[in-house]
């Protein structure tokens, strides 16, 4: 038997099957595991949301505390909630709000444009004209506003959120879900005591421009801009710089400014 | 071939061991070893892929053409390991992000591949699925030991509870960074090496070639 099996035939039909038994259990599993996938994603993104605003709970189920939470979708251009309109565009388009995933979005022609390199300081490359924000309410008023951020650091894109307080002018925590960076010295972005110094820094200077600033080294101690700077990471300047400009960005009149005074009048 | 199965999966554990004797796999072991989590999970799969892999392998044996052997080898490595990545993607999601791209990297993983070729190639279904085993703990011996150094060492804990409070924590142990980086993974397997070495004299192979002595100088004219 054995001597056949070279025969081109006998090669072609062990091939063939092969292929085909081979694909039939890969795309089996696939796709009978694609809806837990999914729910995993979305809890690890609910999960993420929670833990920047610093609401997250151990112990209590991700569904649970994410009631707290209301899901709504602003035009990035006029600073307005999503009209009714253009909710029904997206649903249409596959973005419902409850499955908005604004990386894809930013990739759909229709509700994205490409930015200019000069108004694309955090290399975002296209910018989509949508984006979720994420209220939380605490007593019937809005306690924290977690938005999206993303933005180029080192490696690779990073992906995050920042959490406003009910002013939008307090930040109330800041962590990213997505990153490549360097363990030890960019991937510090992701240690807790790093995080923690965000907190009760101020998005904008005097004047009301955005200004984030992290500085290198420590913030010196009494300076004017204090309520606005943050500690650099030590061997991570370019990291450093990434999460600067992907917040200035984001928290600037390209991303979220707009919706951000808005809603601090309507408060 | 008169091997038992009790041989077959003791061997590979320490005097077969796939990393120490044979070095192979040793890139993944550079790559997941941070913290022990990721490290178990890591050895399960892979326990699993050279396991399956070798039954099914074994089982077409009679009937794979040798001029293609290899594809059809790569192929079902490459399904099995797909399976199992979409698996962990569904149940263990945690522990798939921080193994990312790894669990892909089975696929080239030399061990799934030489054992395919070597030992399921030649035996029965049930013969080549024990080797898969015994290889797959094989290599887990020398990945937990690998991780266990470096978790502890790098970042003063084990399974993620702090065993060594650290300096940034409030405590007093100042955490070895290069234990974190791939490097030292590298260090810590060649002292394995050596020591399972020394206490195994015949894994020590033969030298390919002897250095011969100069040339007699008092021979000469």
């Amino acid at each position: 038997m054995s001597a056949n099996n070279d025969s081109i035939k006998k090669t072609l039909i062990v091939a063939i099957l092969l292929c085909l038994v081979c694909s039939i259990i890969v795309a089996g599993s696939a796709v009978l595991l694609k809806p837990l996938q999914v729910k995993n994603k979305l809890e690890d993104k609910k999960k993420n949301i929670l833990a920047a605003a610093g609401l997250l709970v151990e112990g209590k189920s991700i569904e649970e505390q994410f009631k707290q939470v209301s899901t709504r979708i602003v035009n990035l251009e006029t600073g307005a909630y999503a009209s009714e309109t253009e909710l029904s565009e997206l649903a249409a388009a596959g973005f419902p709000v409850e499955r908005f995933d604004q990386k894809k979005l930013a990739k759909n022609p229709n509700f994205s444009k490409k930015l200019a390199a000069k108004n694309d300081p955090a290399s975002i490359k296209r910018k989509e004209k949508f984006a979720a924000v994420y209220l939380a309410k605490k007593d019937g008023a809005v306690d924290r506003i977690i938005i999206p951020v993303h933005g180029y650091g080192l490696w690779s894109t990073l992906y995050g959120f920042i959490a406003l307080q009910g002013d939008a002018e307090t930040i109330a925590g800041l962590g990213f879900y997505s990153h490549t960076e360097t363990p030890g010295l960019g991937g510090e972005i992701d240690n807790p005591n790093w995080k923690s110094m965000w907190v009760g820094k101020k998005v904008h200077d005097a004047s009301g421009s955005v200004a984030i600033d992290i500085v290198k080294g420590s913030v010196v101690a009494g300076n004017p801009n204090e309520i606005n700077q943050v500690d650099g990471l030590s061997g991570a300047t370019l990291t450093s710089n990434g999460v600067e400009n992907l917040l200035r960005y984001w928290l600037g009149e390209q991303g979220f400014a707009a919706y951000l005074t808005s809603l601090d009048q309507g408060a | 071939m008169t091997t038992s199965v009790k041989e077959i999966l003791t061997q590979p554990l320490l005097t077969n061991n796939p990393i120490a004797v044979q070095i192979l796999g040793v890139c993944s072991a550079l790559a997941v070893t941070t913290s022990l989590n990721v490290t178990l999970v890591m050895c399960i799969a892979l326990t699993l892929v050279t396991a399956c892999s070798n039954l099914c392998i074994s089982i077409i044996r009679n009937h794979i053409p040798g001029n293609i052997r290899i594809i059809v080898q790569m192929t079902i490595i490459a399904s099995l390991v797909i399976v199992v990545d979409q698996i962990l993607k569904a149940y263990a999601y945690e522990v798939s992000k921080s193994l990312s791209v790894f669990v892909g990297l089975i696929i080239t993983n030399c061990i799934v591949m030489g054992r395919a070729e070597a030992f399921a190639m030649k035996n029965p279904p049930v013969l080549s699925f024990l080797d898969g085993i015994g290889n797959g703990l094989g290599y887990s011996v020398v990945l937990i030991s690998v991780a266990v150094v470096r978790e502890l060492f790098g970042s003063g804990s084990l399974f993620g509870f702090e065993i060594l409070p650290l300096v940034t924590n409030g405590g007093w142990y100042y955490s070895n960074g290069m234990l974190l980086l791939p490097p030292s993974a590298f260090f810590i397997i060649g002292l394995f090496i050596w020591v399972s070495r020394t206490l195994i004299p015949t894994q020590v192979e033969k030298a390919d070639f002897k250095i011969q002595p100069n040339t007699e100088t008092s021979g000469a004219h």
